[in-house]
């Protein structure tokens, strides 16, 4: 029965976009972080997604979605002239992260939107299952 | 007879799978909606449906002259009639999925699958009640 399948492509999505949801989580959550001894601020992280062929045991293509993985974005980070802080380098700068608040919020919706996307596939998908399974009885 | 019986069941079951089929294509689709590089795909369900319940003509039938040809495999299960969405708008990612077109072609897809449904079993209800004995009510 190829329709089972679907609670696994789309199960693989939904996880796939809810760790896109973690890594902007992350992001927004260190957009202030300030560069630690070291020197180096916190990067923002970024996934990357692939397809993954599922065997549907009958031949025919089931794609799902799976997170190839997790890159870091390498541009400078934010500098800020603070000579009274604490963490200011020998020119008086501090070193933000490089995190872009408005790209992690447009990146935010479009993760969310695609994980309800995902889930009213399923919904839909186990109503049709439930109408199968109650075939020839009446009704 | 028995055959008569069964054969209009026969065909909405072909159609079933194959609708089923098409909602799993779709889901795929949707589940890629983010995915570099993927391409959408689509089902032309009208040439699968007459594949799948043999009826194929033209291009889509291939002949077989020679003993050793094997026959395409037939049946709500072959892949065959999948094809590549054209892309309505291009994407700097190369992903083809329109997801306006697929949620439509969901939803669509959904309602038939139910209306297939229900030809089934308004078929098993008209057997049933065929088969009944008159003095039975």
């Amino acid at each position: 029965m190829s329709m089972f399948k679907i609670f696994d492509i789309s199960g693989s999505a939904v996880s796939a976009q809810s760790q896109r949801l973690n890594t902007v989580a992350s992001n927004l959550a260190n957009v202030d972080t300030l560069a630690g001894p070291d020197g180096k601020a916190y990067k923002a992280r970024q996934v990357t997604f692939q397809t993954v062929l599922m065997n549907t045991g009958d031949g025919s293509p089931g794609a799902g979605v799976k997170v190839s993985g997790v890159s870091e974005d390498q541009t400078p980070g934010r500098r800020v002239h603070e000579p009274s802080s604490p963490n200011a380098d020998a020119d008086g700068y501090v070193t933000y992260s490089n995190v872009n608040a408005v790209d992690e919020m447009v990146n935010m919706i479009s993760a969310s939107r695609s994980y309800q996307n995902n889930i009213e596939v399923m919904n839909t998908a186990k109503t049709l299952l439930m109408k199968t399974l109650q075939m020839g009885q009446g009704g | 007879m028995i055959n008569r019986l069964t054969d209009t069941l026969d065909f909405q079951a072909q159609a079933l799978s194959l609708r089923a089929e098409r909602q799993r294509l779709i889901a795929s689709n949707i589940a890629n909606a983010d995915t570099p590089g993927y391409v959408a795909r689509e089902m032309d369900f009208a040439r699968a449906l007459r594949e799948a319940t043999g009826h194929a003509t033209g291009p889509t039938a291939l002949a077989a002259t020679h003993p050793g040809h094997l026959a395409l495999p037939t049946g709500a299960a072959s892949a065959s009639g999948l094809a590549y969405a054209a892309p309505s708008q291009t994407n700097l990612d190369s992903n083809t999925v329109d997801m306006d077109r697929e949620r439509a072609s969901f939803a669509d897809n959904s309602v038939k699958y139910e209306a297939t449904l229900r030809f089934i079993n308004t078929h098993v209800k008209f057997m049933l009640d065929a088969m009944k004995s008159a003095n039975q009510g």
